[in-house]
């Protein structure tokens, strides 16, 4: 079941065209990442979720309801890009207020900042946290009541690499409870392990959205075949390959995905020419710089 | 409702910490500890006992710093949070911009109130401590109380509205202090130049008076004095507003804070981040 449905939203603010025909959507349980440069829409796109920002045309609808709307904000939980409290409230103030803005229990808030690792500091004001310490502040408040759509702008940035693990720790257990998840980053990595889908702005056209699987399909970019040749016969390899020599020792081959397995018997077949060989498939950085830069081009 | 008062309940422990509340209530100490000295001194031939003497100057002095405090308190409100980069989430949260505006007036007209009691309460003890017919003034100085009240949530809507018109606290800071001297300062001025150069003509006899009533500050003081037994210890504007009704003056009163704050919630309302 859809939770977040965007069809052919474009936005413009004034001469910008910050979004352009996007349709996107995002269903129960399921994690989405919305990559994109910067400019790219990406905070635009989640605010006309939220109801923040009008769109010019087309069609939204958040938990089957208009975005903005009472029953939209009750079933959706956000965390703005540069989250900010006010810096006199204390954390736990901060979270208590936000769990009676949801008619919540506020004894709750104690629970919520342990989540994310706020449990000694809960009694500080804010204005004395570090930025991840606010980052997590802005998490804690997302997790309030088991929204069943969540939109995170740049959820993990200044979030350390271990808060980083815990926070999408946190975000499968949701995604396994049927929370839809639709968060935007640069942190490509990490999205390629974490996320079940991808979808990549390019100055606001959706120019893919796609399983990293069918992304690496459709993109078709060639499979590196990094070989280590034994001493003294890296030329004969690169000759027999008509591969490319980079050092004494190691040839560089690349192929497409079909002929992979065809590749890979030619080599076998040198036999002892060879000392080792490595599979490199394209990174998400070179899919996502091949379809930003498909977008990109007028 | 339940969000209303957790909004409130935010924005005066924010007041608290800022000290806000500290602030205003000191100030109003202060004055009152000033004008009960200053009217410390005899004054029988006025034929009114103490306290409704001391109504009649903390009216004036009200008039004032009723307004400035809740003008004060107030301009941040909607500029500060888009400033800070607060109001975006608050706005992703469901509860309406009018139960946000509403939690805020809420808290400040709590501050405020709690500065009125502790100034007016010390210069009653003043005043009972001088006079023992003091007690004749009471139902005085509770009405100044609560038109104090309402006076303040009229410069609070006010606030509120500018908030949100100029979305930066540095421009609702200067409109705000701007709105101040007008609405409090200049007008008076105006309308007295007026009524001298029309030396009692059609001007004084039936504008002047709906001029009067139709701002706040003037329907306060029109109100407390006119139904104060020391009017004549005010004096000045109030002498040729005897013409006006009291209840006049009290429904500008009623009418001011509701016409405020309906302003304030549409200017808030159409706010876009
Ligand atoms: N309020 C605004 N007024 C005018 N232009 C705006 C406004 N907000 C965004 N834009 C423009 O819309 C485009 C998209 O901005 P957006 O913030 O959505 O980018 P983004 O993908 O979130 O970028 P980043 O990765 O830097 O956060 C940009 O060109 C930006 O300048
Ligand atoms: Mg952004």
């Amino acid at each position: 079941m859809s939770l977040l449905t965007l069809s052919q939203v474009t936005k413009r603010y004034d001469a910008t065209v910050a979004l352009s025909d996007v349709s996107l959507n995002v269903t129960e349980g399921e994690r989405v990442a919305l990559l994109g440069h910067n400019g790219a829409g990406k905070s635009t796109l989640i605010k006309i979720v939220l109801g923040l920002v009008a769109h010019d045309s087309g069609d939204v609808s958040v938990v089957h309801a208009p975005p903005g709307s009472l029953a939209a904000r009750e079933a959706t939980s956000y965390l703005p890009e540069n989250v900010a409290f006010h810096p006199s409230l204390t954390g736990l103030e901060q979270i208590r207020y936000y769990l009676r803005l949801r008619k919540q229990n506020p004894s709750g808030a104690n629970a919520l900042l342990e989540r994310v690792g706020l449990q000694d500091a809960a009694t500080r004001r804010i204005g004395t946290y570090s930025k991840g310490m606010r980052q997590r502040v802005g998490l804690a408040q997302a997790l309030i009541g088991h929204p069943q759509l969540m939109v995170l702008d740049e959820p993990t940035s200044g979030l350390d690499p271990v808060s980083r693990r815990e926070f999408y720790a946190i975000l499968d257990e949701l995604a396994g409870r049927g929370t839809a998840v639709l968060l935007s980053s640069h942190a490509l990595t990490e999205v390629e392990a974490r996320t079940d889908r991808i979808a990549i702005l390019s100055r606001g056209e959706l120019v893919a959205n796609d399983t990293l699987a069918g992304l690496r399909r459709r993109a078709a970019l060639p499979i590196q075949l990094q070989i280590a040749a034994r001493p003294d016969t890296a030329d004969k390899v690169a000759h027999r390959l008509s591969g490319r020599r980079l050092n004494g020792t190691r040839v560089d081959v690349t192929c497409q995905h079909a002929d992979k397995l065809e590749r890979l018997s030619e080599i076998a077949q040198l036999g002892d020419l060879i000392d080792d060989l490595e599979i490199v498939p394209p990174s998400l950085e070179d899919l996502y710089a091949h379809f930003s830069r498909g977008g990109a081009s007028p | 409702m339940n969000r209303t008062i957790a909004v409130s309940t935010s924005e005066f422990l924010i007041s608290a910490r800022n000290r806000w509340v500290t602030i205003s209530i000191v100030m109003m100490a202060l004055f009152a500890l000033v004008l009960s000295a200053a009217g410390s001194a005899p004054t029988g031939d006025l034929g009114a006992d103490k306290l409704s003497i001391t109504v009649a100057s903390l009216t004036s002095l009200a008039v004032y710093l009723v307004p400035l405090v809740a003008l004060l308190m107030s301009f941040d409100a909607v500029a500060g949070e888009i400033e800070r980069g607060t109001l975006a989430l608050a706005l992703a949260y469901p509860v309406s911009r009018s139960e946000i505006l509403a939690g805020k007036l809420l808290a400040h007209l709590g501050i405020l109130g709690l500065a009125i009691f502790v100034g007016y309460s010390i210069a009653a003890f003043a005043a009972f401590a001088l006079d023992d017919e003091a007690a004749t003034g009471l139902p005085a100085l509770v009405r100044l109380f609560w038109t104090s009240l309402l006076l303040g949530a009229v410069f609070l809507g006010i606030g509120y509205a500018v908030s949100a018109i100029t979305r930066r606290p540095g421009s609702a800071a200067g409109v705000a202090i701007a709105l101040w001297l007008v609405l409090i300062v200049l007008y008076d001025i105006g309308l007295l130049a007026a009524v001298v150069a029309d030396s009692g003509g059609t001007f004084t006899q039936s504008v002047f008076p709906w001029l009067l009533v139709a701002n706040p500050a003037d329907a306060f003081r029109l109100y407390n004095l006119s139904a104060s037994e020391a009017t004549a210890a005010a004096g000045g504007i109030a002498g040729a507003a005897n013409a006006i009704p009291p209840y006049l003056a009290l429904a500008s009163l009623v009418i001011w804070p509701v016409a405020a704050f309906t302003l304030a919630a549409a200017a808030f309302r159409r706010v876009t981040l």
